[in-house]
């Protein structure tokens, strides 16, 4: 389905990412590991069409993205839950539902997307007409997936979505993540909690200081000694 | 109480062009987050537009105002395009400076194309005072209220029940978000600049009305006052724009009527620092709250 092939990414002189290619087939959970600077989110951004590539591929669906702009990749069926969650303040909970479907015109398909999403997360149905700035942190980062489930993706890129929660919210979003993906969104899982990623994913790769270091399946990862010792703390 | 009456009805004549005016400066600001200082001179472009549409064309006055608008707008818009845009992601203090610069070339530009000489401005409604009880209100008076009020009302409908409205405020609050749920940054940037100069374009036609004269440099003290009435209500905020205008045109008239004209701009000034202490963020304004 997408196909990242010898992508180099730049911040002004500094070199982010050097040469990364990867794969997702249709139907995968595929996770991104990798520690604090590795590269991820750079990544995500430029296959969204945030930032450009100095060089290398992002094909998706046969075609080439890497030039295409974020609305028109976003209309294509890629959604991204940013790291950080980035919800809109000052607008209700149904509000930033609404900033989700943006590009979608059909009303009919548009409230069965909602439906959809209060369904995943019973809480933001409850929520809905609260500032989604009071949320919580896991309620925001529920917020922020449904924000981008509303735009009915057929890929769905998640940038770190465990990040700060406790436990019990952290066990919570992965489920979803299965259920999203059963019910025929493919996706790339982005995350530091190694352990909790390569066990619900397909495949994985490991990205060190902007390169793949590592891929196999989550298992073969799980069970690697070198990746049990950079991130799984064992 | 009389002349309280009669401050009330000048005052709020004037609060309104400035409130049309701050809108511009605090829509522009929410979104890129600039002082576009050459808002005011677009001010003074749609009198100008207004003076030569209704003297070489015989448009009356909606026509004026409406033309005045739309080529306001366009010309906002490529203001944004030219001398913003490439700027987009320098230091702000550089977009500062263009705007500066903007601003100077648009007044100079008028003043040698057109002199700086004073030109009085087409009467094209006859000007009629209304007597109530002691108080003088003129026809153009009710007009200026009028039209401000419909003109604030309609952007207020354009920002929160539009498409375009939800995406700018999207991305004004959150520009990355807002182009991850597909929205056009730069569409989105040129419709807030069309929107903002619109409403200064509007303003020109009724100050030129009101006041009856135009120059090439009308559009600086206005322009300044403007900008402290949306610093006063709340920058980034719209109703604050709209609240903070009326109240310097109050301020101001009330100022004159009790005999310090020479000093309702010193007023207007202390004023905005009194609230800024009390306030910093402005009558409207809220302290940007984050959660991590
Ligand atoms: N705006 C920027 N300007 C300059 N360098 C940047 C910028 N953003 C990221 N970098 C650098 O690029 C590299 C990759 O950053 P990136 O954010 O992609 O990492 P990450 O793997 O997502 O890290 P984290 O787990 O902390 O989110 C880092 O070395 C970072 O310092
Ligand atoms: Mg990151």
């Amino acid at each position: 389905m997408l196909s990242v092939k010898d992508l180099v990414v730049n911040y002004g002189a500094i070199q982010a990412i050097k040469k990364v290619s990867f794969e997702i087939h249709t139907g995968e959970i595929v996770t991104l590991i990798g520690a604090n600077g590795a590269g991820k989110s750079t990544i995500l951004h430029t296959i969204s069409g945030i930032m450009r590539p100095v060089s290398g591929q992002v094909t998706y669906l046969d075609r080439q993205i890497q030039k295409v702009a974020a609305p028109r990749i976003v209309q294509a069926g890629i959604s991204q839950v940013p790291e950080g969650r980035h919800i809109f303040p000052g607008l209700s909970v149904q509000e930033n539902l609404q900033m989700g479907a943006f590009l979608r015109k059909d009303r009919r398909s548009i409230a069965q997307a909602y439906e959809d999403v209060y369904n995943y997360f019973p809480v933001l149905k409850q929520r809905r007409h609260q500032d989604a700035a009071t949320l919580s942190g896991g309620e925001q980062q529920m917020l922020a997936m449904g924000r981008a489930l509303m735009a009915a993706p057929k890929l769905m890129l998640l940038d770190e979505p465990s990040m700060g929660l406790a436990p019990i919210f952290i066990n919570e979003i992965f489920d979803i993540i299965r259920a999203i993906n059963a019910a025929g969104t493919t996706v790339l899982l982005i995350e530091q909690n190694a352990n909790k990623a390569l066990s619900i994913a397909d495949r994985g790769y490991v990205l060190a200081s902007g390169e793949i270091k590592l891929s196999g399946t989550g298992q073969e990862l799980l069970a690697n000694t070198a990746v049990q010792q950079a991130y799984l703390g064992g | 109480m009389q002349t309280f009456g009669q401050q009330l009805i000048n005052g709020l004549s004037l609060g309104s062009i400035y409130a049309l005016l701050a809108l511009g400066y605090t829509m522009v600001y929410g979104i890129i987050k600039l002082i576009n200082f050459a808002h005011g001179d677009i001010y003074m472009l749609g009198a100008f537009w207004g003076y030569f549409v209704i003297n070489q064309l015989h448009f009356n006055f909606i026509w004026a105002m409406l033309s005045a608008m739309i080529f306001c707008a366009l010309l906002g818009v490529v203001i944004e395009y030219f001398a913003y845009r490439p700027l987009r992601h320098s230091p702000r203090i550089t977009a500062l400076i263009t705007a500066i610069g903007v601003s100077f070339l648009l007044e100079n530009g008028m003043t040698y194309l057109f002199t700086a000489n004073t030109r009085s401005f087409p009467q094209v409604i006859k000007t009629v005072t209304y007597h109530l009880g002691g108080l003088r209100i003129s026809n153009i008076q009710l007009l200026i209220l009028g039209t401000a009020c419909l003109l604030m009302l309609l952007l207020e409908l354009i920002i929160k029940r539009t498409k375009m409205g939800r995406a700018m405020r999207a991305v004004s609050v959150d520009p990355e978000a807002a182009q991850l749920v597909g929205i056009n940054i730069n569409h989105t940037i040129s419709f807030t600049f069309a929107l903002g100069s619109a409403m200064a374009g509007a303003a020109g036609v009724l100050i030129g009305l009101y006041y009856n004269s135009i120059d090439p440099l009308m559009g600086m003290t206005p322009g300044i006052k403007a900008f402290v009435a949306a610093v006063i209500g709340g920058i980034g905020s719209v109703p604050g724009a709209s609240v903070g205008g009326f109240l310097i045109g109050l301020l101001e008239t009330g100022v004159q009527a009790i005999g310090l004209s020479a000093y309702k701009d010193a007023v207007v000034y202390f004023v905005l620092i009194v609230i800024l202490l009390v306030l910093p963020a402005g009558i409207f304004g809220h302290k940007t709250k984050e959660k991590v």
